[in-house]
């Protein structure tokens, strides 16, 4: 029997859907796993397991957690802020949060890299106060990626916050719930899948992210090369299968993470009753 | 009626553009490395001058220009380059080899094994040479920080690493010592850049490291722009003779129909004004006679050595060094 929906034109959308995921995704991605199908399994093991490029996937996503988690926590105060308070200059500040989309990733690299070296204005501060260097340790992947990720927390989380049913809240309220109560048993399970949804963006940006970091890494092998370079590395070698070896690594242990991360979502939304 | 007159007139007008194109001036695509960018900006306007002189053709040179590895490397994806005017001739041996785009037997089609001038490499330091750096062996020293791209990345570096290299050889006898020495610099080295460009700016406008491992023109080029006497050029009494290559492309200049063009681009590197403007923009020109003497002054007595005599060949220096576990990367393992 053929399955009859009541939406008309499931056919011609499904077809373009996957026509289009073909094109602009996966036909690329095919051409990744092809070019790494020229080596055998011990070489691609030999590539992957080299102390450097472990390295360096340990450093570009303990890096992305660290940043997207601190993302994450100042992105929700951020949407809360932007949401629930009317003040003069809001549209202004909520336009100014989209601007790390808009900028060129090298030259938010070159700014950062400006003001967190060890003269520059932040980085001296610091330097003196603390005795913390930022750019060109690996705390400097950690601020740019911070600079990168800010906005996908912000925008995922401001739509929900702006849906929120305060009938709820008033309810809790009326019933006899502290603002703390109201706050951790009724709003944020609520906005927790959008924030994980945020978070999971934030991630993916930050593993994949090269312009700006590059520029105040360091790039110090086994201290503070991220897994881009190293691919970029070994394209100047001229060593493509190699190149595309680490590429497919890192899509494959990305795209496990995601999905872990959508069903971690897919969980908290049924135990919450969202679906 | 009106409908086909309106149909012809644009095929006329679309006929025009064709044939426009068709009889537009010829361009030429020189893909450079990093530090050429000024040599060039003066070369292509003395070049298409003395063309249109000779020939009443008006034509156009672009020009690209970026870390020399990246550089090849874009050229063997498919950037269609007519002419090469690269760092390193191992560079340009890979294009030949792996896309095939001119014969292996490039280097000998040109004077001078198509090195039209060469520079070399020496050391940028902070004014009044506050850590006293005089030579390779200071650069090792506790408390120097050394500014210098990573090798894999950039043809300049390549060359830093070699001279070093190289000192380290003679100097303490044997590769080992060599190894412990290149080992000793790299600690030295805060922040690895992947092209002599980024490298420059790390040392000048971020105030980091005390001396930077520079291209003699990139050296002479920074002083005229910071203004004297921020930082000053010092030169070791021994360092590597840069070899900096140049080629025309065959496979793109016959496809383009740029083949004569080409070949008179390099060849005028070669006469009085290329020489001259090699010269001026800090690079030692193969026939120093076309040169001002004023210009030659300039560059500081140094002994210089090539990567022939010291090291073979690129292809040798390339596998030991800059492969994969490498040198390179062996010491660098914790």
């Amino acid at each position: 029997m053929r399955q009859s929906y009541i939406m008309p034109g499931f056919r011609p959308t499904l077809g373009f859907t996957l026509f289009y995921l073909g094109l602009v995704v996966l036909i690329p991605l095919s051409t990744l796993v092809f070019t790494s199908l020229q080596l055998n399994w011990a070489q691609y093991l030999a590539i992957i397991t080299h102390d450097r490029v472990m390295a360096s996937f340990r450093v570009s996503f303990v890096t992305a957690l660290l940043a997207s988690c601190v993302a994450s926590v100042f992105g929700f105060i951020i949407a809360w802020v932007l949401v629930r308070y009317p003040f003069p200059g809001k549209r202004v500040l909520d336009a100014l949060i989209d601007l790390p989309f808009a900028l060129p990733t090298a030259v938010a690299g070159i700014v950062l890299a400006t003001l967190y070296q060890p003269s520059g204005i932040i980085g001296k501060l610091l330097m003196d106060s603390f005795g913390v260097q930022v750019a060109y340790k690996p705390l400097g992947i950690v601020v740019a990626l911070i600079f990168i990720s800010l906005p996908f927390v912000v925008r995922t989380v401001e739509p929900v916050l702006q849906e929120f049913d305060s009938s709820m809240e008033e309810a809790a309220s009326s019933l006899g719930a502290s603002r703390l109560q109201v706050f951790v048993s009724i709003i944020f399970p609520n906005i927790f899948p959008a924030l994980l949804t945020g978070f999971a963006l934030a991630f993916a940006r930050g593993v994949g992210e090269y312009g700006s970091v590059i520029f105040i890494a360091g790039n110090l092998p086994y201290v503070s090369e991220i897994v881009p370079l190293m691919i970029i590395t070994k394209l100047e070698q001229y060593d493509i299968p190699g190149a595309t070896a680490i590429a497919l690594t890192m899509l494959v242990i990305s795209f496990f993470l995601l999905l872990v991360i959508n069903l971690l979502q897919h969980w908290v939304r049924k135990r919450s009753g969202q679906l | 009626m009106k409908v086909k007159t309106s149909i012809t007139a644009g095929f006329f007008v679309i006929g025009l553009l064709v044939s426009g194109l068709a009889l537009a001036d010829r361009t030429l695509l020189n893909v450079s490395y990093d530090p050429t960018r000024e040599l060039y900006q003066d070369f292509n306007k003395a070049f298409t001058t003395y063309w249109k002189d000779k020939t009443g053709e008006t034509v156009t040179v672009q020009q690209s220009h970026g870390g020399a590895g990246k550089q090849a490397r874009a050229v063997i994806d498919g950037l269609d380059a007519d002419v090469l005017t690269l760092a390193i001739t191992y560079d340009i041996d890979k294009i030949a080899d792996k896309a095939k785009l001119l014969p292996k037997d490039w280097q000998s089609r040109l004077p001078n094994n198509s090195i039209p001038y060469t520079s070399t490499i020496v050391f940028l330091v902070r004014k009044d040479n506050p850590k006293g750096i005089k030579d390779w062996d200071d650069l090792v020293k506790e408390g120097v920080s050394v500014i210098t791209p990573n090798p894999k990345t950039s043809g300049g570096a390549r060359y830093n690493y070699l001279a070093a290299w190289a000192f380290a050889e003679k100097k303490y006898g044997g590769k080992d010592a060599a190894k412990e020495f290149i080992k000793k610099l790299y600690k030295n080295v805060p922040v690895l850049d992947s092209g002599a460009r980024g490298a420059t700016t790390t040392f000048l406008q971020r105030g980091i490291g005390d001396v930077l491992l520079a291209w003699e023109n990139e050296a002479f080029l920074a002083i005229k722009e910071l203004g004297e006497g921020q930082v000053e050029i010092i030169a070791p009494p021994s360092s590597i003779l840069a070899e900096t290559p140049v080629a025309v492309v065959d496979t793109v200049v016959n496809k383009h129909g740029t083949k004569d063009l080409a070949e008179a681009y390099l060849n005028y590197l070669y006469t009085p004004v290329g020489q001259k403007l090699a010269a001026k923009h800090y690079y030692r020109p193969s026939e120093p006679k076309y040169a001002d003497a004023a210009d030659l002054a300039r560059f500081p007595k140094l002994e210089l050595f090539t990567i022939k005599d010291k090291f073979g060949s690129w292809d040798a220096v390339q596998k030991e060094h800059f492969d994969d576990n490498g040198v390179f990367d062996q010491i660098y393992v914790p």
